[in-house]
């Protein structure tokens, strides 16, 4: 009984945080994923879903400054997926160019990325297959009136929107997301090795007019921060963490309390016998702490399984080592914070109520 | 001869909200080691407050407790328990064996308290329950025995140690006439062939023939009993259930 009160609290715990993880990691995926030091964006621009078209010429500036060693143009927009049967399905066009070692896809579970050079070539997440009516490779739709062909699939690249991301080439993304020949939406940056990220952004942003330098992180922190704090989802994804979280602790505690009541019978008989409080303080703690052990390596088992089934799921419920390592901590924490509470009770025992039967 | 339980004078009142009611008034009482005292008295006598004093578990409002020659009124909350660790042993009404462990662990708990581990504890253990006939139910579990098994092996528990003082509280409440009857026997044993000085509080009029004497208790007090003056000592009956004779605790 004990142990199922923790495996349950913790296995609450990982799923409402392991949520609200995988609700961050996904609203910045694409920058974090994508290997350049610094972005280029239109000034102002809070999130990358929000870029606003800018001369592509700036590149060339962006080239021309020192201590750079890549530089390419990048569109990430919203656009309206058209699928053979004629349904629509919003999705998010990634455009980048195939031949830059900046962007695209990652995880690539079916064809090559260099297939995406061919015409009109995307490729997409096989958790969206089913949103965008996609049944095998080479199947077609339309975006923007534009035609395009699914050439590969990706694993675990999921948009916290829901839209689905469609990776394809810079010119194609043009096209999909109607801006002009010759505009972009992001400069993706790389600075050559030995260069200090933050003095080639100052130097860019000497450079470069009516944009914004920012640097990955920077950028990364703003999107992350706009779909948390600006829109309601992100706070109610937080308030729901915070509560698994407290339920999750509550829960852990009133267990251990309750299973050291069933027992305060024992502890007093412990104390008649002659054990000190050091004694049975030992016999609680350690008790709590092979509970919170047990509890939390069946509670991983359980969380595991949970995880992975969410992989192919809506919604990615994340458990990255640094939390699985923070949750143990925090399971041990609980059960002998409450086992200490406990502690408290035995104590302070009627001494009456062990002679009676 | 020494007392190994010497009460003086002793007084308990409870403090309940603003009112105060008095458990013991002016108790004096010596228990001398190789014998069976049974403390009896109707209910809220102050039987078992009286036995938590004696056992160093409760604390006298006033008056002086010596367990062994020692004054236990002059000891703070930390040394108490060694008392009892060192000097008493305690049998329960209810038992009180810890169920999740074996016959064999209970005695073993109780001689880890004591610093006995290891295979020297195992050792003990048996042969603890030897003296109650119980060696053979070493790993069995509680749960599974009898209550009057159960019983020998609290006695068999609170003989962990060596104490010089067995406190048993109800000791027959919970169980049979027949099985009632074989636990006083050893508690008449331990006194009688192994010195310890016994004191049982009980409302069973059967075990009276296993005690030296009778002290009655009404409103926190004893008081001269009609039983006690008529109290002889009656060797143990033919047709009780035996344990085995030679008790080497």
């Amino acid at each position: 009984m004990t142990l199922t009160g923790i495996v349950f609290s913790i296995v609450l715990i990982v799923v409402e945080l392991g949520l609200f993880v995988g609700f961050t990691v996904t609203t910045s995926s694409i920058i974090d994923r994508t290997n350049a030091d610094l972005w280029v964006v239109s000034r102002g621009t809070p999130y990358i879903e929000q870029g606003a078209p800018f001369p592509e010429r700036k590149l060339y500036q962006v080239l021309a400054t020192p201590g750079v060693a890549v530089a390419e143009k990048g569109i990430v927009r919203f656009a309206y997926w058209k699928a053979a049967d004629g349904s629509e399905q919003s999705v998010q066009v990634v455009g980048f160019d195939p031949h830059s070692q900046i962007g695209g896809p990652w995880n690539i579970v079916a064809g090559d990325i260099q297939e995406l050079q061919k015409p009109d070539a995307v490729m997409v997440d096989e958790i969206y297959r089913q949103k965008l009516g996609v049944t095998r490779l080479g199947e077609l739709f339309e975006i923007a009136g534009y035609r395009g062909r699914v050439v590969g699939f990706t694993r675990g690249i999921r948009a916290f929107t829901t839209t689905p991301y469609v990776f394809t080439t810079f010119k194609n993304a043009q096209n999909y997301v109607r801006i002009g020949d010759d505009q972009t939406l992001f400069i993706l940056v790389r600075a050559q090795p030995g260069t200090k990220v933050e003095d080639l952004q100052a130097r860019l942003r000497e450079r470069l007019t009516d944009v914004d330098v920012l640097t990955k992180d920077q950028f990364s922190r703003m999107t992350r921060f706009y779909w948390m704090f600006t829109t309601g989802a992100g706070i109610a994804v937080l308030i729901a963490a915070v509560l698994g979280l407290v339920v999750g602790v509550v829960v852990v505690a009133q267990t251990i309390y309750a299973t050291t009541m069933d027992h305060i019978r024992e502890f007093g008989t412990l104390k008649a016998m002659g054990a000190g409080n050091g004694y049975i303080y030992r016999v609680i703690i350690t008790q709590a702490v092979i509970s919170a052990v047990l509890g939390y390596a069946v509670a991983m088992i359980v969380s595991a399984f949970i995880v992975h089934a969410s992989q192919s799921g809506g919604a990615a419920i994340l458990l990255p080592l640094p939390m699985a390592v923070g949750i143990f901590f925090l399971a041990l924490l609980m059960c002998v914070s409450a086992a200490v509470v406990s502690i408290k009770k035995v104590t302070h025992l009627d001494p009456a109520m062990v002679f009676k039967g | 001869m020494q007392s190994a339980i010497s009460v003086r004078n002793v007084t308990k009142t409870y403090e309940e909200g603003a009112s105060k009611v008095p458990a013991l008034q002016g108790v004096d009482l010596d228990v001398f080691p190789g014998e069976v005292v049974l403390l009896m008295g109707p209910s809220g006598s102050g039987k078992t407050t009286l036995l938590s004093v004696m056992g160093c578990i409760l604390r006298a409002t006033s008056g002086s407790v010596r367990v062994n020659g020692i004054e236990t009124a002059r000891l703070s909350e930390k040394e108490l328990p060694s008392i009892r660790l060192e000097h008493i042993g305690f049998v329960f009404q209810g038992f009180n064996l810890f169920p999740t462990l074996t016959v064999g662990e209970n005695v073993e708990l109780a001689l880890d308290l004591k610093g006995v581990r290891g295979e020297k504890a195992k050792k003990e253990a048996r042969r603890l329950l030897g003296l109650v006939a119980l060696d053979q139910k070493y790993n069995t579990f509680p749960s599974d025995l009898s209550g009057g098994q159960k019983q020998r092996v609290a006695v068999a528990r609170a003989l962990a140690g060596s104490p010089s003082v067995i406190l048993a509280d109800e000791p027959t409440a919970a169980l049979d006439g027949h099985t009632g009857r074989a636990v006083m026997q050893t508690m008449h044993d331990l006194a009688h062939k192994h010195g310890r000085a016994v004191v049982v509080v009980t409302h069973d009029s059967r075990v009276l023939e296993f005690g030296d004497r009778i002290v009655h208790m009404e409103d926190g007090r004893i008081v001269p009993s009609r039983q006690e003056a008529e109290m002889v000592r009656i060797p143990p009956m033919a047709e009780v259930e035996t344990f085995p004779a030679a008790y080497q605790a």
